[in-house]
């Protein structure tokens, strides 16, 4: 089931949150996962692996490092379940 | 019928689907095994929606093999979802970067010390950890690389490898009377999350494809996982304190 940007980029929020503890708000798609975010490698394959059972999509591991920042990983999550 | 039908397995190591652990969880279940899986720390969250991905969603009991009190209530854990183990698969590694790609000879003790607790040592902790559980017949089961040899960035972790073999051997000793069986698998490099955090891996690498009698491809972590699935079976017997390799042949051959 396709979802909007919007609802990826809240059920992502929701996911950055539970992984890290930031609000959900700091979440915004202009942020870097690790240079605003701090997120490291393993939060990182973390919040990746919930995301794809989430939106049901598969983000392969050569694609993870393109996803520099939260909009990034919205785009790509929204372009595979087109 | 399947190589595992009726065991009970406790499989530690599990972190991604690219995880050795993963595909000896995942065959383990196809043959008929029930599996637990352990995993620690912050680590904890990836291995349960990991675990949710096998054939079997798997349950996972908290290991931290530093942790006296984990390895104490290991069994207990484990209890609460098998009332036996078969089998134990160590897939358990660590070392700090300071001591891999190419730091051999700037290594300080306390890191060098904390890749041999948790890449050695463990084997022995996690055994007697689980031994409360073991039937005879069971098997534990081990992923090294082979230690004989100094390898390219590898470094103290080679040397944490060499004590681990040898761990499994005086484990073998002394957990061969109570018919528990124990045995290395030596896999040629697999391009796992663990391989990937060696700086330097690729060079690790070094062409095993090319060398290998029957090729090697770094990206199947199947074959290493059939062969410990085999292992753990009853196919092995009167097999303990072996090291298997699963490498395409290259610890073989000369060039």
């Amino acid at each position: 089931m396709a979802n909007s940007n919007e609802e990826i980029l809240a059920g992502l929020a929701e996911i950055v949150n539970e992984e890290t503890g930031l609000a959900t708000d700091a979440v915004q798609a202009d942020k870097s996962f690790t240079d605003d975010l701090d997120i490291d490698s393993l939060s990182m394959m973390t919040i990746v692996t919930l995301a794809e059972e989430k939106f049901e999509v598969r983000i392969p591991d050569e694609e993870v490092k393109n996803l520099t920042t939260v909009g990034d990983a919205v785009a790509f999550i929204a372009q595979a379940q087109a | 019928m399947g190589l595992l039908d009726g065991k009970t397995l406790l499989v530690t190591g599990v972190l991604m689907e690219s995880s050795i652990a993963f595909s000896v969880a995942r065959l383990a279940q196809e043959q008929g095994a029930t599996v637990v899986l352990s995993s620690f720390g912050r680590q904890l969250k990836l291995t349960q929606a990991i675990a949710r991905r096998l054939p079997e969603p798997a349950p996972v009991v908290e290991l931290d093999v530093t942790s006296e009190e984990d390895l104490a209530a290991l069994a207990d854990r484990v209890s609460e979802h098998v009332d036996h183990l078969d089998g134990v698969v160590h897939s358990i590694g660590f070392a700090p970067q300071s001591v891999m790609g190419g730091n051999f000879l700037s290594g300080e003790w306390k890191d060098v010390s904390t890749a041999v607790e948790i890449s050695a040592f463990s084997l022995k902790s996690l055994a007697v950890a689980a031994q409360p559980l073991l039937t005879r017949g069971s098997s534990v089961v081990g992923l090294t690389f082979d230690a004989q040899y100094a390898w390219p960035v590898y470094d103290w972790m080679g040397v944490a490898k060499a004590a681990f073999e040898a761990t499994a051997r005086y484990l073998a000793r002394d957990l061969g009377p109570e018919g528990i069986r124990v045995n290395l698998v030596s896999a040629g490099p697999l391009r796992t999350t663990a391989a990937k955090s060696i700086p330097g891996f690729e060079e690790m690498e070094g062409g095993w494809p090319d060398r290998a009698p029957l090729g090697w491809d770094v990206s199947d972590a199947e074959p290493t996982a059939r062969t410990i699935v085999a292992l753990l079976s009853d196919w092995f017997p009167a097999t303990t304190a072996e090291i298997v390799h699963v490498d395409g042949g290259v610890h073989a051959m000369g060039l």
